[in-house]
């Protein structure tokens, strides 16, 4: 289990080298100069020019490319270009934000899209399977911004019961987690659903019943175990999608996030911050998708990791 | 019957219901299982065997479901039982084993987490006792090495092996009566030997009855007493062992064992049944094997014969061994010697 773990971080290298290298040029190969940006549009064009020197903008890409990586390997994320202030103070305490949101977004759509598919499969194509589904259907439908603002019309400005934006208490936590939390509900609930019907018309389900197993103890202990792989798959690539869409529900609620400054800072072509957040985002997404594999070996001891 | 029957099923009648369609997989089946002896239950695929012993469990799922009839276990009529009663019968005086048993184990629980869950269920044994049992119920069936098995999941063991554990779960709590389904189809020729060995060893050592579900008549030949032969979700003919073999007597069994190698008669040749198993939606309206039937008469066509009682506890349900028999009175149905030429 170790060796495995220990293999997969030093797999993770190459990944994230990729992901800088993609990013690294992705902003630099789009128009738009941040040199300009900071001196205005009317600067004079020595101005500009001293500026790009400043940054490096001017050296070949490669180099530019290899001093960032440098700094990077060294854990210096390098300097916003706008603020100029080190690029870990401007993600810091966003990052931390942003991860809220999307763990307690996890939660909820692991919660409610669970319960929702287990009642769904159990009892299939009665009224509430079909009422769940469609609201499921709905639910992933929905882009997540206009759910977002729909939210905010409704509980925080005509009926006031929640503050529309903002971050930090519980009250201003849970139109967010809710905005973004429920497309990966829906998708839970859905595979949920499939996954747990597929397991029910096992031999096995048949055995446990047999053996004067309780209806109850059927569906949550030997029906949901073997259930669960594909669900955890799921939430594993939700996760990505959901950091994604924590951009859109910053931007709605006006949170202070990774997101937000993501946006900003590709307006503003502020390079070192985009790359840093990318960065992060990725390590992000790949551990939590090392997590889902090492689950499936709690989950079903047939499943070699070492394989 | 004189003995004292252990299961009593009478009249049992399952129907699935699909698309409005009503498809009746086991329609009327009758019979008894005497107390500490062995019933096989024998036919094709499709004759509604299996359903018939799920049914006595009521472990049919939807779509299916049992409309009529009586299943009296000791006197009592199960289908009268509530949910609750009826889990309390299932692993502990009925048990059951199946036809899979690389699928019937579930893979993500330990053998004895499997084992463990019918004592805990029905005799409340805690873990350790539980453990303590499971591998002396291991040890019991025949598999080597029990400690170091109780902690292992079922992919690490072969077929042979899981169905013994199989055995062992479904005798944890000294069951009265075990339904087998089909228990060796799935497994090597020289593996089925040693399952139905031990299922005849563990009968005598514990004095159960068992229902045999099966397709071989070299099984039935093997471990059981009596014999119910199942034809489209009807009994059609009932009888000790013995005489089912030496005297066979509706046209369907003689069909079967004329099919059989057999090393006890002069067997030309073997004799295949023609046609196929009528589908569900277009059943015949009198004798459900009339259309195979080579003596079927006007009156098999129109009418469905009864299962009847013929003396020495055997029942047919035929129209040749009774009063209203419209065909060659001199009809002989079985006839050892007899090669396809003859026909």
């Amino acid at each position: 289990m170790t060796v495995y773990i220990i293999r997969r971080l030093i797999q993770l290298i190459p990944v994230l080298l990729g992901v800088t290298i993609l990013v690294f040029l992705l902003m630099h190969l789009t128009p738009g100069n941040p040199a300009q940006l900071m001196a205005g549009e009317n600067a004079p064009p020595e101005t500009v020019e001293r500026i790009e020197d400043r940054l490096g903008l001017n050296d070949p890409l490669p180099v530019q490319y290899f001093d960032y990586i440098t700094g990077v390997v060294q854990g210096d994320l390098g300097t916003s270009m706008r603020y100029n202030t080190p690029v870990i103070d401007e993600v810091g305490d966003r990052f931390w934000v942003t991860m809220e949101l999307a763990i307690y977004a996890t939660l909820l759509s692991i919660f409610l899209g669970l319960i929702a598919g287990i009642i769904s499969a159990v009892r299939q194509y009665s009224v509430s399977d079909v009422t769940i589904m469609i609201i499921a259907l709905f639910g992933l439908s929905m882009p997540n911004f206009w759910l977002g603002l729909m939210l905010m019309q409704w509980f925080a400005i005509n009926l006031g019961w929640f503050p529309p934006t903002g971050w930090g208490s519980p009250s201003q936590v849970l139109l967010p987690v809710i905005t973004l939390g429920t497309a990966g509900a829906a998708i839970i609930a859905r595979m949920t659903r499939s996954s747990m019907l597929e397991v029910i018309s096992q031999d096995y389900i048949r055995t446990a019943r047999a053996k004067g197993v309780k209806e109850r103890i059927v569906v949550y202990k030997h029906a949901l175990k073997n259930a669960l792989i594909p669900v955890v798959t799921v939430v594993g690539l939700q996760f990505g999608s959901l950091l994604a869409g924590a951009v859109l529900t910053e931007e709605v609620f006006a949170i202070n996030g990774m997101g937000r400054l993501l946006v900003d800072s590709i307006m503003n072509r502020d390079f070192p911050v985009v790359q840093a957040c990318i960065l992060i985002i990725s390590v992000v997404f790949v551990v939590v998708n090392l997590l889902v594999d090492i689950s499936y070996r709690f989950l079903n001891k047939r499943i070699d990791l070492n394989e | 019957m004189s003995q004292e029957s252990i299961l009593e099923v009478k009249d049992l009648r399952t129907s699935f219901f699909v698309e409005g369609d009503e498809v009746k997989a086991v329609d009327g089946v009758t019979f008894d299982v005497p107390k500490g002896k062995t019933l096989g239950i024998v036919g094709e695929s499709g004759s509604g065997k299996s359903i018939s012993a799920l049914s006595i469990l009521q472990l049919i799922d939807s779509p299916g479901k049992i409309v009529g009839g009586e299943v009296h276990f000791k006197g009592e009529n199960l289908l009268d039982y509530s949910t609750a009663d009826m889990r309390k019968i299932r692993g502990n005086q009925i048990s059951m084993i199946f036809q899979e048993p690389m699928t019937s184990l579930n893979p993500v629980y330990t053998i004895g987490q499997q084992i463990r869950e019918a004592l805990k269920i029905h005799r409340g044994l805690d873990k350790k006792d539980g453990t303590e049992k499971a591998v002396e119920l291991l040890e019991l069936v025949g598999i080597p090495s029990p400690r170091k098995r109780v902690t292992q999941y079922p992919f690490e063991l072969s077929g042979g092996m899981r169905q013994r554990v199989m055995i062992a779960m479904a005798l944890a709590c000294n069951p009265e009566l075990l339904i087998a389904d089909e228990p060796t189809t799935a497994l090597d020729v020289t593996i089925q030997a040693q399952i139905l060995e031990l299922i005849k060893e563990l009968q005598d050592e514990f004095g159960m009855s068992v229902v045999m579900i099966t397709h071989d008549l070299g099984v039935v030949a093997e471990t059981c007493d009596y014999v119910a032969v199942m034809y489209c979700g009807k009994v059609v003919e009932y009888a000790d062992v013995k005489t089912l073999f030496k005297n066979p007597r509706h046209p369907y069994t003689v069909g079967l064992l004329n099919s059989l190698p057999r090393s006890d008669v002069d067997q030309e040749e073997l004799i295949p049944i023609k046609g196929t198993v009528p589908a569900p939606h277009e059943m015949p309206d009198g004798c459900r094997f009339a259309p195979r039937c080579p003596f079927a008469t006007e009156l098999c066509h129109r009418e469905l014969p009864n299962l009847d009682d013929v003396g020495e506890g055997e029942q047919i349900r035929c129209w040749i061994y009774t009063d209203e028999w419209d065909g060659d009175p001199e009809v002989k149905v079985y006839d050892p010697e007899r090669t396809s030429e003859d026909k």
